[in-house]
C-alpha cells in the first residue's frame, strides 16, 4: 500500500486501516476508518464499563464487609481459584447456548469474570490492614462503618487497586470475543476475517493492546492521585521491593 | 452460526434400524429421529446419547490443549527463573524486568495472537509464544517474592556456615522461596488453560476451537468447556500435590 506509513509494513497497512475507509475484501461494504473504529471501541468500552461498575457496586463492599468482619475467607479466596479455572470462551458458550444472544448475556458474562479479584483483593486488601492501625481508630471512638471508610479503606486501596485492574484487563480482553454473541465490539474484525482481512483484523488488535495498556495506566494514575498523602511515602508496587518493608505483612496474608 | 454437524449424528444406531424400516416416509423418519434423539441435537440441546457417541472428537484437541499449556508454562518458567535470578543478583535489573512483562501481560493474549502473526504465522508456534509472554509476569513476580521473603536471619546463618553465593542461592535461599514459587506455577498453569481456549484464533487448536465450532450447541459447549475446567482443576491438584511432597514441613492450605 503506497501509504506515508508503509515502512511499518504490515503494521503500516493496519493503521492505514484505522485512518482511511475501504472497501471489504468481500467487496461491496465500506469497512475501517475512524468512524467504525470509534463504534466499535464504544461498544467495547461500553459493555466493559457496565460489568466492572456492576461488580465494584456489588463486590467491593462485600469484600469490606467480610475482611472487617473476618469472616467468608473461603468464599473470598476460593472464589479466585475457581474463577481462573473457568475459561472466558466456555464461559461465554455456556450463556450463549443456555440463555442467547445479545448485550445483557455479554454484560452478565464479563460481569461474572470481573467479580473474583474484586472481591479477593478487597478482602485480602482490608486482612492485611494493620491490627493496632484499627485498635487505635477503636480507641479513637470510631464505629464500625468510620472504621471501614477512614482506616481499612484507604490502607487497603493499593491491593484493591490491583484487584480492579486485573479485573478490567481479563473484561477488556474478553470483550473481544463479545461479537460471537452478536454485541459489536473490537472484536467484529478480528471474528470476520472473510469481510475485514489480515488488515483489519491486526488493526482491531493494536487498538484493543492499546485500549487494555491505557485502561490500566488510567487505572494506576487514579490510584496515585485518590491515595491519600501519609500512604505515599512509600511509594507502593504490586511486586516484592527490599524485605522489611510493609509489604512483608501483605505477602504473608496473601493467599498461597 | 453453524448449528451441529450433521455427520457427526449417531450413525451406527441410525443403520442398524434403517434395515427394516423404509426411511422415506415422513412418518418413519420422524420416529427414527425420535430414537436417534436428533430433536434434541436440532434443538441443540443437551443430548447425553450424542455426546456418548460423540466424545472421540475432544480426545484431540484435548491432548493439544495440555500440550499447548505444558509447554507454555514450561518455557514461560525456564525464562522467568533466569530473569528472577538476574534480578535477584543485579537489583537494578528488576524495574525495568517486572515493567517489560507487566506490560507483555496486560495485552489480551488475543491481542497478541494477530500482533505476532506477521512474523510468527499462524499455528502452535504464536500460541506459544503468547502463553508464554502472558505466563512470565505471573511467574517471575512470585518467584521474586519468594525470594525477597527469605528472612535475614536464614541468609546470615548460611554465610556464616561459610556458604557461598550460589550455593546459598540453591540450599537456602530456593528452598524457602518454594511455597511462593509453586504458588506462581498454580496460577500460571490455570490461567493458561484458560487462554489456551482462545489459541485457536492463532490456528493453534485446542478445546478452544470445538467450543466455537458450535457455539450454541448445549452439549458441545458443556462437554469442551467442562473439559477445559477439568484440565484446570486437575493440574492445580496436581501443583498441590507437588506442594506437598516437596515440602513436608509444611502443610499447605488448600485454598
Amino acid at each position: 500500500m503506497s501509504t506515508p506509513i508503509a515502512f511499518l509494513g504490515p503494521f503500516g497497512d493496519a493503521i492505514d486501516f484505522i485512518l482511511h475507509e475501504r472497501e471489504s475484501v468481500s467487496g461491496g461494504v465500506q469497512i475501517g476508518g475512524p468512524g467504525e473504529i470509534f463504534e466499535l471501541t464504544g461498544n467495547h468500552l461500553l459493555v466493559s464499563a457496565v460489568a466492572i461498575a456492576a461488580a465494584v457496586v456489588i463486590f467491593l463492599p462485600l469484600g469490606l464487609f467480610l475482611g472487617h468482619r473476618n469472616q467468608g475467607e473461603f468464599l473470598a479466596v476460593s472464589v479466585s481459584n475457581v474463577g481462573r479455572a473457568v475459561p472466558s470462551l466456555a464461559l461465554l458458550a455456556f450463556f450463549l447456548a443456555y440463555l442467547g444472544i445479545g448485550f445483557v448475556n455479554v454484560a452478565a458474562v464479563l460481569f461474572l469474570l470481573a467479580i473474583p479479584p474484586i472481591l479477593t483483593n478487597t478482602f485480602v486488601g482490608v486482612r492485611q490492614v494493620d491490627r493496632d492501625a484499627v485498635d487505635a481508630a477503636k480507641g479513637l471512638g470510631m464505629n464500625a462503618s468510620q472504621i471501614i471508610r477512614r482506616v481499612e479503606l484507604p490502607l487497603a486501596l493499593p491491593i484493591i487497586f490491583a484487584g480492579l485492574r486485573l479485573s478490567t484487563v481479563a473484561v477488556l480482553a474478553t470483550a473481544t470475543i463479545a461479537p460471537l454473541a452478536n454485541v459489536l465490539t473490537l472484536g467484529v474484525p478480528i471474528t470476520e476475517p472473510q469481510t475485514y482481512g489480515d488488515d483489519g483484523q491486526r488493526a482491531a488488535a493494536m487498538v484493543v493492546a492499546v485500549v487494555t495498556l491505557g485502561a490500566d495506566l488510567v487505572l494506576r494514575l487514579i490510584e496515585r492521585v485518590i491515595t491519600p498523602k501519609g500512604l505515599k511515602l512509600s511509594e507502593h508496587d504490586d511486586l516484592p521491593r527490599k524485605r522489611r518493608s510493609s509489604t512483608n505483612l501483605i505477602r504473608r496474608n496473601k493467599p498461597a | 452460526m453453524p448449528g451441529p454437524v450433521r455427520s457427526s449424528r449417531p450413525r451406527n444406531r441410525r443403520s442398524s434400524r434403517t434395515s427394516e424400516t423404509d426411511v422415506t416416509t415422513p412418518s418413519a423418519q420422524v420416529e427414527l429421529r425420535e430414537r436417534t434423539g436428533e430433536d434434541c441435537i436440532s434443538n441443540n440441546g443437551f443430548c447425553p446419547e450424542w455426546i456418548v457417541e460423540n466424545f472421540d472428537r475432544y480426545v484431540d484437541p484435548f491432548f493439544e490443549h495440555i500440550f499447548l499449556t505444558v509447554v507454555s508454562v514450561g518455557i514461560g518458567f525456564a525464562i522467568a527463573f533466569s530473569l528472577a535470578l538476574l534480578a535477584h543478583r543485579l537489583r537494578w535489573t528488576f524495574r525495568p524486568i517486572s515493567g517489560v512483562t507487566q506490560v507483555l501481560y496486560t495485552v489480551p493474549s488475543i491481542a497478541a495472537f494477530f500482533l505476532l502473526q506477521p512474523y510468527t504465522g499462524r499455528g502452535n508456534l504464536t500460541a506459544i509464544v503468547a502463553l508464554v509472554a502472558y505466563t512470565l509476569f505471573i511467574l517471575f513476580a512470585n518467584i521474586m517474592t519468594g525470594l525477597d521473603n527469605v528472612s535475614r536471619d536464614v541468609k546470615d546463618a548460611g554465610r556464616g556456615m561459610g556458604l557461598t553465593d550460589r550455593q546459598l542461592l540453591w540450599r537456602v535461599e530456593l528452598p524457602l522461596a518454594l511455597p511462593e514459587i509453586l504458588a506462581g506455577l498454580r496460577i500460571a498453569t490455570t490461567t493458561t488453560i484458560g487462554l489456551a481456549t482462545l489459541a485457536f484464533f492463532a490456528g493453534g487448536g485446542g478445546l478452544g476451537a470445538l467450543i466455537e465450532q458450535q457455539l450454541f450447541f448445549k452439549s458441545n459447549v458443556v462437554v469442551a468447556g467442562g473439559l477445559a475446567v477439568l484440565l484446570a482443576a486437575v493440574f492445580d491438584l496436581l501443583i498441590l500435590g507437588l506442594q506437598r511432597i516437596a515440602m513436608p514441613w509444611r502443610r499447605v492450605a488448600l485454598a
